[in-house]
């Protein structure tokens, strides 16, 4: 098997890591692998009640306001769409700042850590102002205040159940990356990437933000489009 | 073993650089327009229209995967590690074929099956409702304060 990739290494006849990475990074993986199956699980619960549902709430509905815009303005997809795109371009620049670590580039991890982690609080200033707007609206756990899509009226309170639940659990996923984002931004500033000779940890905390990401356009699609 | 060492081997494998993630970041951009555009075109087709509507969610879905597929193996240079190690990553996550098709043909078939024993249930999920603009915030204050005289 092992061959077949590499024809002149013997990755496992011992002596290195047979996977070809830090033991951290292969733990981090595993460890991403299972929030997947913490939201995949989340996601389909979703999916499955939503099935078995008569109705469902239409999301162009519910989403279509926007800050500071006049009170019943129809602007659906707008503000999310804005939202996805703080999520993918501060993506972009967490990978930059891996790739300034690859090069032992201090400067450039400094400067795109700090923009991934603006990126990571706007995404969650943009996510406060949702929920606070639904919860004036009369949305909140256990609260459905809004129509189903064929006019008729919810029997349940899944849809806002569920919505809070899967986009709050997303966030605090964001807030936890922001936090790490922010110690290693520290841990870079002091030197201590340089004095280890690596910035493999830039890695670990990027694959934990990319998840986050990655998170993001599953929940985007189930809850906003479709 | 020497982290030093790892960073090393590393280096041999690391993909195309910042021209890669350009590349990636403008394919993700336009996949992500063309959600949108798919999205907008939905809100002005009719809920009737259920075969139209549930092909472009279909392709939305596509679109969904693809987007994974390019964060996953191009951010998280899930494609540049070794062959083995990117089996036990993704091997697991097969799971998720019958995970996802199980549950929603449950939920589907839960569905079906109330519709056609329960009347009462049908019945009550079809009563059409008014549509509430402003006086939304209100109501909710008003119940607060039923609540708490109880």
């Amino acid at each position: 098997m092992a061959s077949t990739t590499t024809a002149t290494t013997k990755w496992w006849s011992g002596g290195k890591s047979p996977f070809n990475v830090e033991y951290g990074k292969l733990m981090m993986w595993y460890f991403l692998m299972s929030d997947a199956f913490t939201f995949g699980a989340f996601l389909i619960a979703y999916g499955t009640t939503r099935f078995s549902t008569n109705g469902w709430p239409d999301p162009n509905e519910v989403f279509k306001s926007f800050p500071f815009a006049p009170e019943g303005v129809h602007a659906p997809l707008v503000f999310v769409s804005i939202m996805t795109f703080i999520l993918i371009i501060s993506s972009v620049t967490m990978v930059l700042a891996v790739h300034a670590g690859h090069n032992m580039d201090r400067k450039g991890v400094v400067r795109n850590l700090i923009l991934t982690i603006i990126g990571g609080a706007a995404f969650l200033g943009c996510q406060a102002w949702e929920w606070t707007h639904l919860y004036h609206e009369g949305a909140w756990w256990g609260s459905n205040p809004f129509l189903n899509h064929d006019g008729s009226v919810a029997i349940s309170t899944n849809f806002t159940n569920f919505f809070f639940t899967i986009t709050g659990f997303h966030g605090f996923h964001v807030l936890s990356g922001v936090v790490i984002n922010i110690i290693m931004l520290i841990m870079t500033l002091n030197g201590v990437f340089d004095r280890r000779g690596h910035y493999l940890m830039i890695e670990k905390a990027g694959l934990y933000w990319h998840f986050v990401d990655l998170v993001w356009v599953f929940v985007f699609t189930c809850f906003y489009l479709i | 073993m020497e982290p030093v060492n790892i960073h090393a081997q590393h280096a041999e494998n690391h993909g195309g650089g910042t021209k890669e993630i350009w590349r990636i970041t403008w394919i993700l951009t336009v996949l992500t327009i063309v959600e949108l555009a798919i999205g907008f075109w939905m809100i002005k087709i009719p809920l009737d229209q259920e075969g139209l509507r549930l092909g472009l969610k279909g392709v939305i879905v596509i679109l969904m995967m693809a987007k994974a597929f390019y964060i996953v193996a191009y951010f998280m240079h899930l494609k540049h590690e070794i062959r083995n190690m990117i089996m036990t990553i993704v091997v697991p996550l097969a799971l998720f074929i019958w995970f996802i098709i199980a549950f929603l043909y449950d939920g589907n078939s839960y569905k079906n099956l109330r519709n056609t024993y329960d009347p009462h249930h049908k019945e009550a999920s079809t009563v059409k409702g008014e549509k509430k603009e402003h006086g939304a915030a209100d109501h909710k204050e008003g119940e607060h304060k039923a609540e708490e005289k109880h």
